[in-house]
């Protein structure tokens, strides 16, 4: 009962928060420079005065903030999130079909990079201080530094220009008709966006677990289990994975803003066309509909990591949930 | 054992001062630099690193290595502005979250998770759209973006020391929470403060580069490590590495000097961890 109540509130803080924020968004957009008439018509239209102030009044621009507000939200909710300029369709159709590409690409890199790094962060917390651990510490504290698209950058320079292994950029194949495509085309042309979003992501969560496996191997209950006479792999697998895989699977899921961030970078250098290059496309055009649906999508994704981190904590956590049922 | 303890502490202090050292000089040199020094030379375009172009040289002749640090000390002093924006925004926002309580303490709250609910990057690109591209741009986008985790670690620290006698005795005796936040809180908080502010530097700096990478920072015609990054990107495939690889590095080494800085400055504040 205590659960339900805390998943419940949890999740109306999200709505809120949600709500607060695509307000933000919005105030952001409508404050800035960007005309979304000029934007429409374009800068050399031949509209005379008249006409542009009816098509203003037409379109709402000269309401107050809170009304444009509320009639933005009012054709959210029912589906309505306007036509793109740059795409020239409708925002949530460009979003969906971006959304798919970006997905399997942030999944794939997240999945990879929670998996390698969690497995690579144990052997380096239990083998403290030797070779394997410097030299895993040494690669993380460098790839923390390095901006994601500097990463990709040096990929596409050593493994698709100098070597020749893989694609510069893009989804699919140029020239090819998209029935022609095949599924290896894509995943082919995933690989190197998937490996740098991979290593991106993965210095935090090595890190981390790195740090809470030595925490753990200092302990007194792990003394007296090696005095009890269990080998390293009973003690891993029955003392230190409970306790870090936990806290590392939420670790990974409010990971998800840098993630969507560096995916953002990402796409930006291998011309993957997802919701990252949608997102520069947009901002750089003028493009206000499509930012705000993307605004609003990206909140949505970091508000849905968030809360089932919240909820992994309290639901799977024994001393979280008896705490909170006192 | 004493003896050990201190050469520690005067090896890391002397790196310190030689890692600050070397931020300063390119900083120091990058303001200084006269703009002819990058000037546009088609004569030798696209050569690559040599004796008299360490870092070889763009399809516009321009020299690479001096672009670079030009590059470098201004994100420097972009990376300065904002994190010391940022970092001031975030003492304030701290410690009245934690000492006032209540109401401000919710609306504070609320704001860090209000800009820590969008993709960091997502709102980088909203603020400098509102605000028009150029360097104030970036510098006020990243000076806003860069307070919410400083502020949460803020408001800890304060809210611990709320609970100690010494605060709970002067508040007994009628001193106002300004004067509690300024006498009490305020020197307890420097330290981790400072670290604080020398950790963000890092952060303002790659995002920075970041969005001028993307097309919303500093202009093009500003030597930007982001600028020279993404024309880049036109050549790499015709194999001039050159031109993305140095100033990459050069970046690299910035941000990685300034994490070792703060966390070395961190162990020496708090000896309890430096063994770990």
């Amino acid at each position: 009962m205590i659960k339900r109540k805390n998943v419940l509130s949890e999740t109306l803080r999200m709505i809120i928060l949600l709500f607060l924020v695509s307000f933000l968004a919005f105030v952001l957009i409508v404050k800035s420079p960007i005309d979304p008439l000029v934007s429409y018509v374009g800068t050399e239209s031949t509209l005379s005065q008249e006409a542009k102030e009816e098509i203003a009044e037409y379109w709402g621009l000269n309401d107050p903030l809170p009304e444009r507000f509320a009639t933005w939200l009012k054709n959210i909710i029912h589906g309505d999130m306007g036509t793109s300029i740059t795409y020239k369709k409708p925002v949530a159709e460009v979003i969906k079909t971006r959304f798919a590409y970006s997905v399997v690409l942030m999944m794939l890199a997240w999945a990879l990079s929670g998996i390698l790094g969690f497995i690579v962060g144990i052997i380096c917390g239990i083998r403290q201080g030797g070779i394997f651990d410097r030299g895993i510490k040494l690669f993380c504290l460098t790839v923390k530094s390095a901006p994601t698209f500097w990463l990709g950058l040096m990929f596409l320079v050593i493994f698709a220009v100098q070597l020749g292994l893989f694609p510069i950029g893009m989804a699919v194949p140029m020239g090819k008709l998209a029935s022609q495509v095949t599924i290896w085309d894509r995943l082919y042309h995933l690989i190197l966006p998937v490996i740098t979003l991979t290593i991106a992501n993965i210095s935090e969560i090595v890190l981390y677990t790195r740090q809470r496996v030595v925490e753990i191997i200092n302990s007194d209950f792990i003394l007296y289990a090696k005095a009890r006479g269990e080998n390293r792999r009973q003690l891993v697998v029955r003392h230190v994975l409970r306790n870090v895989i936990l806290p590392a699977i939420t670790l990974q899921f409010s990971s998800f803003s840098e993630l969507f961030g560096g995916m953002a970078l990402a796409e930006n250098v291998f011309a993957y066309p997802g919701i990252g290059t949608a997102t520069t496309a947009a901002a750089l055009n003028g493009d206000a509909p499509l930012l705000l649906g993307i605004a609003l999508i990206s909140a949505i994704f970091v508000f849905s990591g968030n809360l089932i981190a919240n909820i992994l904590y309290g639901v799977c956590d024994p001393r979280i949930r008896e705490s909170e049922a006192k | 054992m004493i003896k050990k303890t201190l050469n520690r502490k005067i090896i890391i202090t002397i790196f310190i001062c030689l890692a600050l050292a070397y931020l300063i000089v390119i900083s120091i040199v990058g303001i200084l630099m006269d703009s002819s020094e990058y000037g546009v030379n088609y004569a030798d375009k696209l050569i690559g690193p040599c004796k008299e172009h360490l870092f070889g040289t763009d399809a516009m002749g321009r020299d690479m290595f001096k672009r670079c640090i030009k590059g470098l000390s201004n994100s420097l002093v972009v990376g300065l502005a904002a994190s010391i924006f940022s970092s001031v925004v975030a003492l304030i926002f701290g410690i009245a979250s934690a000492v006032l309580g209540g109401f401000t303490d919710k609306v504070i709250k609320l704001a860090v998770d209000l800009c820590m609910g969008l993709p960091h990057l997502v709102l980088l690109i909203l603020i400098s759209c509102m605000v028009g591209k150029g360097a104030f741009g970036v510098t006020l986008s990243v000076a806003l973006t860069h307070w919410p985790s400083l502020t949460r670690i803020v408001r800890q620290e304060v809210l611990q020391l709320r609970s100690s006698q010494y605060v709970k005795a002067s508040a007994r005796m009628g001193k106002s929470p300004f004067t509690i936040a300024v006498t009490h809180m305020l020197p307890h908080v420097i330290p981790a403060y400072l670290i604080g502010l020398v950790l963000l530097f890092p952060h303002a700096i790659m995002h920075e580069a970041s969005i001028t990478f993307l097309g919303f920072g500093l202009s093009k015609e500003v030597p930007a490590i982001g600028v020279i990054l993404s024309e880049s990107m036109n050549y790499i495939t015709t194999g001039k590495w050159w031109l993305a690889v140095f100033p990459g590095i050069m970046l690299l080494i910035v941000v990685i000097l300034f994490d070792i800085i703060g966390e070395t400055l961190k162990k020496l504040w708090n000896p309890g961890s430096g063994n770990e």
